[in-house]
């Protein structure tokens, strides 16, 4: 793995150039005959990037998260809450997306179904853990007022653990929006076909992949990182301090 | 595109025939493994090199931060938005940002794995300077330790379990993302899951994945270990 | 408020029992007593005796494991426990205040799971905050925002919400610092002599439960009742070496602690108020029980002891050589009150009421007057009562 030669200023910034022009103006296939990139395609990859991403935050969050505010509350299985958080970081993200493209079939189901799997872990654990964490003095004075065990999830534990929660989902949905730049592997194109298919769009479709999958995560993280900030209760924003 | 990726090279498997199993794409060969396991050592050892290569840095430079931070607190914030922000980039997306920089190869994907490890790392350490007791800092002072004394005999020991379980973090997330360095011509495991133009050969992408789920779990394992033995005051209260 | 205060329910022990699931010995066995409508009934013992276990039992976030609890004659079994926890107020010693609603919404918990309209609740919280003495601008603030004091203040609103006939307080003042603890005592037992509930409260300090008590069940370990009686008779007739034992051997220095300091025969100063001339009080001086006279303002309240170079001239002077401090609450137990003097250095302290309007003096000799008499008392009633002792 030699170093490659120090870049040029002058090529460095023709690369972005060019980059910039793929994602505005587009620019003809390596592979000849056809125009590749602009806004339309642009918006169309990054459309089906979304699409994906929120279908399977949705599943994993469905899924996840009443099982996690169950064995919270119940204060029950944490080996297997805390334990699903750690394995699931062990799955190699394409190892997942490759074999169920192969052994199940490409699709957006299956898609979704193995983007919601990476999702699973994180916000189970941080589900279980931001529930059970909840200081069982609020909890116990709940309940002794009468409050109903599904009122104790609800207007006690629920919006005490947003923080540790939200984190999860945070977690998760980097984790998915990155995989699915990989979905192109799995018959669905996102953006990341830009990136995978260097032969079709170019080193130009490349970068240009790379910085709009880049943008796309930070805007997702920035807009759940919002969310998470209106769910907290001010009150607790004054205990972090 | 997906059509080139998705046609069976056929030329390659009939190389190291196990038979049927082979040609009909079964969910996993054990024969094709017996005559092919020797295919994997050198992307193994490229992903050890990926992976050994991006913790360490991560933890080298995230150390220097935390120990940064912990002085002065107000670089807290922006350390923690800054190693955010790598962190949220995806790895994919980071390796060809570096593209006009770095080209393709090894050094590419360590490089943006090292910068997706720094945040995870950076919070464990900050996070267990912020727990040591103010109790026990004080009583070091009043002992007459000067403040580097301190964070390195009382501070950072003390936060040596949170430190470790970040590293565990960040080893095991490494382990798996750095499939994906085969995108940016880094090697390792994720070149025998796309395996040329490849990507349906059940049993190949199922032996990579596995190798790369053991790594994890022994990294896993290893650090559990090296936590225990740098902090042997926990070990009681983990058996209670 | 106090006009439809809701009356207090009696709460009654009948043989309950409670064995938690593979504990090898019950947490209370076969405990029976009765706490008649209105009073505080303090249940005390050493730690793991079983006090948290009994009164947890009373709205059922312990279901007992025989016997029955009955508040006004209805059994604790019947019906739904989260309706019959509505009906109970419930302090415990982490006070679980919910640190995402703010102090209003946190008085209004109970209201709000009854149903009550908005403005309902609103002026219920703001009347609870009145009541506890905390400024009502509190109320858009969070738990985060208080100190630990204000905090049990708002846990005891919170419980008082509904204006339930029956109180369960568990170590409520438990980790708060002496000072503040000895406040908030005496600002419950002023809520209390207003609201007049049943209150079970349990602790493991017997002065604190000497000092709250109506009446008092000391428990041994296992959940065996020891003794119930009144704080005076926990004192004088201790039932067994276990409760002398556990109530220690100062005995008489704790019944200080039963005397409030309005009680005793307070002695009196000579008063004069600014401008006075300043000869009847240099004669009323000679007279009296406390060699020294008071300055007073127009409302009677203390201003300062006037020194024979402040009564020298014609006139008493506005600004006395030695301010009144310490002042003494005369609501206060006379321990409290004698532990001030004693600190003070002083020999005699205004005594004032809520107002801060002069009652008296209180001087060391008026206690230990006090306590010569109930010594001797004393004596007698354990010559005559408990012979083998
Ligand atoms: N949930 C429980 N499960 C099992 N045993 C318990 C439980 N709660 C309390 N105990 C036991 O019951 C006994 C009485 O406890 P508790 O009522 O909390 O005592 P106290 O409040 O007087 O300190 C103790 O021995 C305690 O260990
Ligand atoms: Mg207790």
């Amino acid at each position: 793995m030699a170093l490659p030669p120090p870049p040029l200023p002058a090529a460095f910034l023709s690369l972005f150039g060019d980059a910039f022009n793929f994602v505005f103006s587009g620019r003809e296939a390596e592979t000849g005959g056809v125009t590749v990139g602009g806004t339309s395609q642009v918006i169309e990859l990054a459309t089906k990037q979304i699409e994906v991403t929120l279908l399977a935050l949705a599943v994993a969050i469905l899924l996840a998260m009443p099982v996690g505010l169950w064995l919270g509350h119940r204060q029950q299985g944490e080996f297997l809450a805390v334990s699903a958080g750690n394995a699931g970081r062990a799955i190699p993200e394409l190892a997942l997306i490759a074999l169920m493209a192969a052994a199940i079939g490409v699709g957006l189901v299956n898609l979704v179904v193995a983007l919601a799997i990476l999702g699973i872990p994180p916000i189970l654990t941080n589900t279980y853990v931001g529930i059970s964490q909840v200081d069982r003095a609020s909890v116990e004075a709940a309940r002794g007022m009468g409050m109903s065990e599904t009122g104790i999830v609800r207007k006690v534990e629920l919006p005490l653990a947003v923080p540790t929660i939200m984190g999860g989902v945070r977690t998760a949905a980097i984790n998915i929006v990155a995989t699915a730049t990989i979905a192109p592997l799995a018959g669905i194109l996102t953006l990341g076909d830009f990136i995978i298919a260097r032969n079709v769009y170019g080193d130009a479709g490349v970068l240009a992949g790379a910085i709009l999958v880049a943008l796309m995560a930070l805007a997702l993280e920035g807009t759940l990182a919002t969310i998470q900030w209106a769910m907290t209760s001010k009150g607790l924003k004054l205990n972090r301090s | 595109m997906i059509e080139q990726l998705a046609a069976v090279d056929q030329s390659f498997f009939t190389d190291r025939s196990s038979g049927n199993c082979i040609q009909d794409n079964k969910l996993f060969c054990p024969g094709w493994v017996v005559d092919n396991y020797d295919r994997y050592v050198d992307p193994t050892l490229q992903h050890l090199v990926l992976v050994g290569s991006a913790v360490a840095g991560g933890f080298l430079i995230a150390f220097g931060l935390a120990i940064l931070a912990h002085r002065h607190r107000f670089l807290q914030t922006p350390f923690l938005a800054g190693t955010g922000i790598l962190y949220t980039i995806p790895s994919i997306s980071f390796f060809f940002l570096l593209l006009p920089i770095t080209g393709r190869g090894s050094l590419t994907a360590i490089i943006a794995l090292t910068a997706f490890n720094l945040q995870i790392i950076f919070r464990n350490i900050t996070t267990g300077l912020r727990n040591v007791p103010p109790n026990v800092t004080e009583a070091a002072r009043g002992i007459g330790l000067t403040r580097s004394q301190i964070l390195w005999q009382v501070e950072i020991p003390l936060a040596m379990p949170e430190i470790i379980a970040g590293l565990r973090i960040a080893t095991v997330s490494t382990v798996a993302l750095a499939t994906l360095a085969v995108f940016a011509n880094g090697g390792g495991l994720g070149t025998e899951i796309v395996t040329g133009s490849n990507i349906t050969f059940k049993t190949g992408i199922i032996v990579a994945g596995s190798i790369a789920v053991i790594m994890a779990i022994v990294f896993d394992g290893v650090l559990l270990l090296v936590g225990k033995l740098l902090a042997p005051w926990k070990r009681k209260q983990a058996i209670s | 408020m106090t006009a439809e205060s809701v009356s207090a329910s009696p709460v009654r022990f009948e043989s309950v029992t409670k064995r938690y699931p593979g504990a090898d010995s019950v947490a209370v066995e076969d405990l029976s007593f009765e706490v008649p409508a209105g009073e505080i009934c303090v249940l005390v013992g050493p730690s793991g005796c079983g006090k948290t276990t009994a009164l947890r039992m009373v709205n059922r976030t312990v279901e007992m494991t025989s016997g029955d609890i009955l508040i006004g004659g209805r059994s604790v079994k019947e019906g739904d426990p989260a309706r019959l926890r509505r009906e109970i107020g419930y302090v415990i010693q982490q006070i679980g205040l919910f640190p995402h609603r703010t102090i209003s919404q946190n008085i209004g918990t109970v209201p709000a799971l009854l149903g009550w309209d908005k403005e309902r609740i609103a002026a219920r919280s703001a009347e609870l905050m009145e009541l506890i003495g905390l400024d009502p601008e509190y109320g858009d603030r969070y738990p985060a925002q208080l100190s630990g004091g204000q905090q049990q203040r708002v846990g005891v609103a919170r419980a008082l919400a509904v204006d339930p006939p029956v109180m369960l307080m568990d170590e409520p003042f438990g980790a708060i610092d002496p000072i503040n603890r000895s406040r908030l005592q005496n600002e419950f037992l002023r809520l209390q002599a207003e609201l007049r509930k049943t209150v079970l409260f349990v602790t493991h300090d017997v002065d604190e439960a000497i000092k709250m008590g109506d009446r008092v069940v000391v428990l041994k370990k296992g959940g065996h009742l020891a003794q119930y009686a009144t704080p005076t008779e926990l004192l004088m007739e201790p039932a067994d070496d276990f409760v002398e034992d556990f109530v220690g051997a100062d005995r008489a220095l704790k019944r200080l602690a039963l005397m409030r300091v309005r009680d005793v025969d307070l002695w009196t100063a000579p008063l004069a108020q600014a401008g006075d001339p300043s000869e009847p009080v240099r004669t009323a001086v000679a007279a009296a029980e406390v060699p020294y006279a008071l300055l007073v303002d127009g409302e009677n309240r203390p201003q300062g002891w006037l020194s024979e170079r402040d009564l020298a001239g014609e006139q008493v002077p506005a600004t006395p050589d030695s301010s009144a401090d310490p002042l003494i609450d005369a609501d206060s137990v006379l321990r409290d009150g004698l532990a001030t003097l004693l600190q003070s250095g002083s020999l005699y302290a205004p005594v004032v009421d809520a107002r801060g309007r002069l009652t008296g003096v209180l001087s060391v000799e008026i206690v230990s007057d006090f306590l010569a008499s109930d010594e001797a008392s004393e004596s007698e009633l354990s010559a005559a009562e408990r012979p083998h002792d």
